[in-house]
């Protein structure tokens, strides 16, 4: 039953990672993303996906997706109905599930963020029923691969596995959304296990949008330098799989890291902008403090949502320092963003993999770009790649539209 | 586990701007008429119920964030306000209100529009319209509104996913961090959505509008209707179809008693309509169908069949409803209301809702 339920846990079960999978433009999997990150490298390309000569800016964050899926219990036929989005989503689920040693289950809950799902299934349909519209081969195919619902269903379909499907979509805060709930469920008691994370690919609408919005940096993305002129749009997904300690230990599993903490909030400021201060960032950062059971003086790493734009990053900047308060000299920040770019629904999951990276491998990502601070900046930005001792780290994620989102993630040692 | 009441309703459809005029169409029986809606490229037209133009401008259209925004944002606005009025009313500080918004299509106008404006000449594409096509937009102009919200989520799927709105706003009040939760099903038409909806059933009539449900804690702010449970959401699979998840929701749900009313999705569909038939083969007592009424609104339209659930119920005419919740392709959920085991003395049912029986 969704509901009524058991009476919530008390204390809460600790929740903890076992698998963790993910798809950037530097590379399909842990391994070549953790070393590109460590190096500092960027993933931007020219887009060639979708025609992009008539935009302001001409290159994202591309993800090289030729490569052969892995076999899965998916037919043929469903393979060939395969967009990319829902190919990354899987190499994702692939990798986290392979990591984890789960075995398939007919009651796997799943919580997934996206912002466009299939979109450009939908920008398929859309332009065969404009230009031929008593065409309809492919249209009911395209009508149903287009939801998001059906993108989580073909992943479990690829695990053998069956379970209720919750598609988030708090715009840019999605994949951190998603984490959070899914670790809100298992605390509640609602589940032992959940397999969660976020997706997006590129897709000519959204590029489209964020350059008519003039977000899109014209130059080279640089979150919290003093000239940054822009975000990059990138495309990838994250996944990660969730348990209780209790269940992990139970079967011998490797324990990636420890979630501790979530906190959202609602920005009412206006609907694309956040507000100058940066009020609901800090509340999010509070909240995840307080259910976490720490402070800021114990965190030893922020993984900033930092998009490059102007009033992203001064709203942000105000709230790291107001949060962090005397700590704040020595806090770490970086923005992942300059790297892979923004990856809209599969930012925060993407992010909260690359916080599990450093916590295991106890390294810190760089901004290669990074030249200037902004004066607004009380924080350290790495602009290099370094060594360092991290046990705590926290993720920012922020949403057109409002919605914030932090997680807390521990070392497990 | 607390009782979780229900607190208010509200309603956006083809029929009104309230739930008054759900409530009205619904006890007239008879199916909205039918507009044409034109398709580019066709001669013969597509079919619609559109939500009619309210009678005086909504006041909450001065709001400044309500400026350039889509329908669907103007109806999932609408429904909330009128859900939450009872819970506002105290005066002196508004409560806090939690708010899930629950799409399928979303917004589709704005979507369409840019994406025609981005194929012509991107570099014209209008910038005004790009932030109104996100998921969450209507939930962020509904936030603006009600004020005191400190979360906010929106969830898409298919229209069962309504289910999971209810149900994360339950964990939000039983964890304390929000007073009321106001669960919003909403959507806007278009043509390309009727197009969509023609390729499974060229009969359909595409609606749009909005649904809320306002869930609190406090009795004093109860209609008088509890949200008795919610199915687990039975998942369609390679190994189980629609017609066996719906089957399995229904198992889940209670025999039938006297005093109730079964609220479903059927639609004149055979095809779309059977594994909710089948599933529900055996009822023979009272039974609504707002979908025959009001049209195919997708997750509005799960939220008409909740809404008019709880207003059968606390009108005094049912002890209960059943929600039968059979998405398209994702799940079957089902959702029970009750009156709180309120004595119902009149049990003559009223013969309009067992006059759409499928």
């Amino acid at each position: 039953m969704l509901f009524p339920q058991k009476p919530f846990p008390s204390p809460a079960p600790r929740v903890v990672i076992t698998g963790a999978g993910i798809v950037t433009s530097l590379g399909l999997g842990w391994k070549p993303n953790a070393a590109a990150f460590r190096a500092g490298k960027t993933g931007f390309r020219p887009v060639t996906l979708f025609d992009v000569s008539q935009q302001r800016v001409k290159t994202a964050a591309v993800v090289d997706l030729a490569v052969n899926l892995p076999a899965t219990q998916l037919t043929e036929r469903q393979k060939q109905r395969l967009d990319r989005a829902s190919k990354m989503l899987l190499l994702a689920a692939l990798e986290a599930w392979q990591q984890s040693g789960w075995e398939a289950r007919d009651h796997l809950p799943v919580v997934l963020g996206t912002t466009a799902g299939g979109m450009t299934i939908g920008e398929d349909y859309f332009r065969q029923a404009v230009n031929l519209p008593n065409h309809h081969k492919g249209q009911p195919t395209r009508v149903l691969h287009y939801q998001s619902q059906t993108q989580a269903r073909m992943m479990l379909d690829a695990l053998g596995s069956a379970g209720p499907i919750t598609i988030i979509s708090n715009a840019c805060a999605s994949g951190t959304n998603a984490i959070g709930e899914a670790w809100q469920m298992i605390r509640r008691g609602h589940a032992d296990r959940v397999l969660t994370g976020g997706y997006d690919a590129l897709n000519q609408m959204v590029f489209s949008g964020f350059d008519a919005l003039q977000t899109l940096s014209p130059t080279s993305c640089r979150p919290f330098d003093a000239h940054r002129d822009g975000l990059a749009l990138g495309e990838g997904a994250a996944v990660l799989t969730l348990e209780t300690l209790e269940s992990a230990q139970s079967r011998g599993a490797e324990i990636l890291g420890e979630i501790i903490g979530y906190g959202a909030s609602m920005d009412r400021h206006h609907l694309t902008q956040p507000h100058p201060e940066g009020d609901a960032a800090y509340q999010a950062m509070q909240l995840a403090c307080t259910s976490a059971k720490v402070t800021a003086g114990d965190v030893d790493y922020l993984n900033a949502h930092g998009t490059g734009t102007p009033l992203n990053d001064q709203a942000e900047a105000k709230a790291i320092n107001r949060w962090a308060g005397n700590h704040v000299g020595a806090l770490p920040v970086s923005s992942t963003k300059a790297g892979i770019g923004h990856l809209l629904g599969a930012a925060g999951s993407a992010e909260a993999v690359v916080c599990v990276m450093c916590l295991r491998e106890q390294w810190l990502p760089p901004e290669l770009a990074f030249e200037t601070p902004d004066p607004a900046c009380a924080f350290r930005i790495v602009s290099k790649s370094e060594d360092a001792s991290v046990k705590t780290a926290l993720s920012n994620s922020f949403g057109f539209g409002g919605v914030n989102a932090t997680l807390i993630l521990r070392r497990w040692s | 586990m607390s009782r979780i009441f229900v607190c208010g309703l509200g309603s956006v459809s083809p029929a009104g701007w309230d739930v008054k005029s759900l409530r009205d169409a619904l006890g007239k029986n008879a199916p909205l008429p039918v507009q044409p809606l034109m398709r580019p490229g066709w001669q013969k037209p597509l079919k619609m119920r559109p939500v009619p133009n309210p009678p005086v401008r909504p006041p909450f259209l001065s709001h400044p964030n309500m400026r350039r925004t889509s329908p669907i944002t103007q109806y999932a606005a609408a429904a909330a306000l009128e859900a939450v009025k009872k819970v506002r009313q105290g005066g002196g500080v508004h409560p806090r209100i939690g708010i899930i918004v629950c799409l399928q299509s979303g917004c589709v106008q704005f979507t369409s529009r840019f994406f025609e404006e981005t194929l012509k000449s991107p570099a014209t594409a209008s910038p005004l319209l790009f932030p109104e096509t996100v998921f969450a937009a209507p939930a962020s102009h509904v936030a603006a509104l009600l004020e005191n919200t400190p979360l906010v989520c929106t969830l898409t799927g298919d229209p069962s996913a309504y289910s999971q709105g209810l149900a994360l706003g339950i964990d939000w009040l039983q964890e304390g961090r929000v007073d009321a939760c106001v669960v919003i099903g909403a959507e806007e038409l278009n043509w390309l959505l009727a197009d969509a909806l023609w390729h499974f059933d060229h009969r359909a009539v595409i609606s749009g509008g909005a649904g809320a449900l306002c869930l609190g804690l406090n009795p004093e702010w109860s209609l008088g209707v509890d949200l008795e449970l919610i199915t687990d959401a039975h998942t369609y699979t390679t190994r189980t179809n629609r017609k066996l998840a719906a089957k399995k929701m229904r198992a889940k749900m209670p025999a039938q008693s006297r005093a109730e009313i079964l609220c479903d999705g059927l639609n004149d569909s055979p095809r779309a309509d059977a594994a909710e038939s089948s599933a529900w083969a055996e009822w023979n007592g009272s039974r609504i169908s707002p979908k025959l009424i009001l049209g195919e609104g997708l997750m509005a339209s799960a939220a008409w069949q909740c809404v008019a659930a709880c207003d059968l119920i606390a009108s005094g005419k049912f002890n209960a409803a059943n929600v039968s919740l059979v998405g398209a392709n994702q799940q079957a959920v089902g959702i029970r209301f009750n009156n709180g085991g309120r004595d119902i003395s009149d049990l003559s049912l009223p013969t309009m809702a067992g006059s759409l029986a499928v």
